[in-house]
């Protein structure tokens, strides 16, 4: 599945390794939450990066011990008109997690935007839209109203550029 | 009033193009319609019956001259030289073709207007009291803090996919014409003794399948915090509210199951989680917006106009559209003008093109060019001189705009109903006009005194039947259509949800069941009661006996 990550089409150095497959030796990789759970020493020696799926239904607390250990974080759309994953984006963000955070499942073109304003710097996307399309949408808006959202296209923060000489707004960690 | 500057400008211009991108590719089939839909619906555009739908937003019910002018403009270009005032403060027009969409969005651009958010799971255009910053009872106009909300809203990254949609209504004085209990959120304006301002949040009041007054999480938020805690109760809905079934899907839902309490104890522990952020930037944009609703220059005038009591006792045509349609302005020597669209026999809420044009033409030379549009569906001009009462009204009796029935049995607050909306299980526009020739008589009219009668085609409610003083609302029983009557429902301060009544009946029997009903009031009424006090007072005995009892 191609990958998107900062607004370019790269070759995806991570492995998906489900519930019940064989860990590999080395190399990064991204494993369900609930093998988290179950295996989380075996997983802290793995010789690579390490992600993790986390889904709509988890809450963001269940995170903070395995924070400073994960590289990546996945979170699914089961379907594109399930908002749950970009207030959770946002969340992760706000914890301070400065790694990878890849959108994944029903993603369109559309969303892109809201996606990167919320956090997201990574997309699994689909070979039904045309590479640029996939790019061009992404950068539709160029300003949004909203204070403290990631701007990956330079959108303009409006309320901010209108009152520039108040207080600067708290630095945000940046994505990826 | 509000006016764009150049980044409000540049936001509808790129939502302009996108959304026309959009449209092209979903016309070479290179987006499906399930794909397309929730773009198009976050673009105010519904595939209904016969043809698309555009629902326009008219943030807070605010119109100038000028905007009211372009409505008109693109009535006559691209619809039946007709478009039709909503519950929720819009205008759409029915007869829409989607290759034109783009360039309506264009025009609505060139007068400050769009359609962003007028539909989809998303925040939708904020309401509020159509008699802000005119009302003689108010605390302060709500217009700069529901602009605030307006801009926050717009294109919210983290809330444009909720689980429903929802409704943000605002209100600055302590008489609630803006139904804040029955919204999703609901924002009331307070005082405290130091003389800050501060908003109570009331979350989780709703009409629809379950309708429910809202609960109040805060008592008195401070004026500064409110976007920040806005995003606190906004995230809560969308992580956990429900989303298995579009039904359940609405925050009432949550508020309901989750209880108050929990349902607060959440957005709190959300609002004390995420890192606070300096507020200044939000407390200097309302103080920007702020100034562009200052009080237009009123001249000093005095409290009596000679000219307006003669005419007054002169034409007791005009007499009763003063006693019923004119309102107390906070200004000496002004006055709020309410321009019903409720025609005898007329469809509540539609005006023509050149209705709008007039409505455009007498606003600039009455009322500082500025229009307001009501939940009931009409039209106020909120800043008129006493003295151009009598202009004013001749003027609309020319063109069957004078209806003197504001708040009155005509003045009926019905949906599109089976007439256009595809989710309808009857017609409501032919049982409000069949309602409204029934009640035509003004005198009987004033003698049964202040009722909201409220139509809904079907069970999502958009007529509001929930709140009506008499609520109807259309079903649908093996393909016959019938009517449920509800009684005693009110979106006034002491909101109430109505109680049915009875078994349904067909349409042509309605307009006699509410004679009835209102017979029965008018026979047990004490002196100055009104409906919905004296059903209050009464019960539903009454009313049961008088149109169920066997002849
Ligand atoms: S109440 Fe039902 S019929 Fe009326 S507009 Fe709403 S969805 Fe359509």
């Amino acid at each position: 599945m191609p990958l998107i990550k900062n607004d370019r089409f790269i070759d995806d150095p991570w492995t998906h390794v489900g519930l019940e497959d064989s860990l590999p030796s080395s190399g990064d990789i991204i494993v369900p939450y609930a093998r988290l759970l179950k295996e989380w020493d075996a997983l802290t020696r793995h010789d690579g990066r390490l992600g993790v799926v986390f889904t709509n239904i988890d809450r963001v607390e269940a995170l903070s011990l395995f924070l400073p250990r994960l590289a990546l974080i996945a979170l699914p759309f089961p379907s594109f008109t399930d908002g749950r994953a970009y207030s959770l984006a946002r969340q992760i963000r706000e914890t301070g997690f400065a790694g990878e955070l890849r959108a994944s499942g029903n993603v369109l073109p559309d969303q892109l935007q809201f996606m990167r304003q919320v956090g997201f710097d990574a997309f699994e996307v689909t070979e039904r839209f045309a590479p640029e399309v996939w790019l061009g949408a992404s950068r539709r808006m160029s300003l949004a109203y909203q204070r403290g959202l990631y701007r990956p296209a330079g959108e303009a923060e409006v309320w901010s550029e209108r009152h520039r000489d108040a207080e600067p707004w708290l630095e945000q960690p940046h994505a990826g | 009033m509000y006016r764009y500057d150049e980044f409000d400008y540049q936001f509808v211009r790129d939502r302009t193009a996108q959304f026309a991108d959009q449209a092209r590719r979903r016309l070479a089939g290179e987006l499906t319609e399930d794909e397309f839909r929730p773009l198009r619906l976050m673009n105010g555009l519904y595939l209904q019956l016969h043809a698309y739908m555009l629902r326009i937003a008219i943030p807070y019910g605010t119109l100038s001259s000028r905007q009211m002018r372009q409505l008109a403009m693109i009535a006559r270009r691209w619809d039946k030289n007709y478009g039709h005032f909503t519950t929720r403060q819009n205008i759409q027009f029915n007869w829409i073709k989607l290759e034109d969409t783009p360039e309506i969005l264009a025009a609505l651009a060139d007068v400050e207007m769009h359609a962003i958010q007028t539909s989809g799971n998303c925040i939708r255009n904020v309401t509020t009291d159509q008699w802000a910053g005119a009302a003689a009872d108010e605390i302060a106009d709500p217009r700069p803090v529901a602009e605030l909300i307006r801009q926050w809203s717009s294109l919210h990254p983290e809330f444009s996919y909720l689980p429903r949609k929802f409704k943000i209504a605002v209100t600055g004085a302590p008489n609630d014409r803006a139904a804040v209990k029955v919204h999703d959120i609901g924002l009331r304006l307070h005082k405290n003794d130091k003389g800050e301002a501060g908003w109570e949040v009331i979350v989780g009041g709703g009409l629809g399948r379950t309708p429910l007054i809202g609960v109040t999480v805060r008592e008195f938020l401070p004026q500064h915090e409110l976007i920040a805690y806005l995003e606190a109760i906004m995230r809560v809905y969308n992580l956990y509210g429900r989303r298995d079934n579009k039904y359940k899907a609405r925050i009432k839902i949550l508020v309901h199951e989750l209880g108050p309490e929990k349902f607060r104890a959440e957005v709190e522990a959300e609002y004390a989680r995420r890192p606070k952020q300096e507020t200044e930037v939000e407390e200097r944009e309302l103080a920007r917006i702020a100034a562009y609703f200052a009080p237009p220059q009123f001249e000093r005038l005095p409290r009596w106009s000679p000219r307006f009591e003669e005419a007054r006792l002169a034409n007791p045509a005009f007499a009763r559209w003063v006693r019923t349609n004119v309102a107390a302005h906070f200004a000496d020597g002004y006055a709020i003008a309410n321009i019903s669209l409720k025609p005898e026999g007329g469809i509540p809420g539609d005006a023509t093109s050149e209705q709008m044009e007039l409505v455009a033409d007498l606003a600039e030379r009455h009322s500082f060019s500025e229009i307001r549009v009501s939940h009931a569906q009409n039209l106020v001009l909120p800043h008129v001189k006493r003295d151009d009462l009598f202009d004013l009204w001749q003027a609309l009796s020319g063109a069957g705009l004078a209806a003197s029935n504001l708040g009155l049995a005509g003045d009926i607050i019905a949906c599109p109903g089976l007439d256009y909306c595809t989710l309808a299980t009857a017609r409501s526009i032919p049982v409000a006009q069949a309602i409204s020739r029934k009640f035509a008589d003004y005198d009987r009219q004033q003698d049964i005194g202040p009722l909201k009668i409220n139509i809904s085609g079907c069970i999502n409610a958009c007529g509001h039947h929930h709140v009506g003083h008499i609520g109807i609302l259309g079903l649908d029983k093996k393909g016959e259509e019938y009517y449920q009557i509800t009684l005693g429902g009110s979106s006034a301060t002491s909101a109430s949800i109505g109680q049915i009544i009875g078994p349904g009946f067909a349409g042509h029997d309605v307009p006699d069941a509410i004679e009835k009903i209102l017979d029965t009031y008018l026979k047990h009424r004490q002196p100055g009661e009104e409906f919905l006090a004296a059903y209050r007072r009464l019960g539903a005995q009454p009313f049961k006996e008088a149109l169920y009892a066997a002849h």
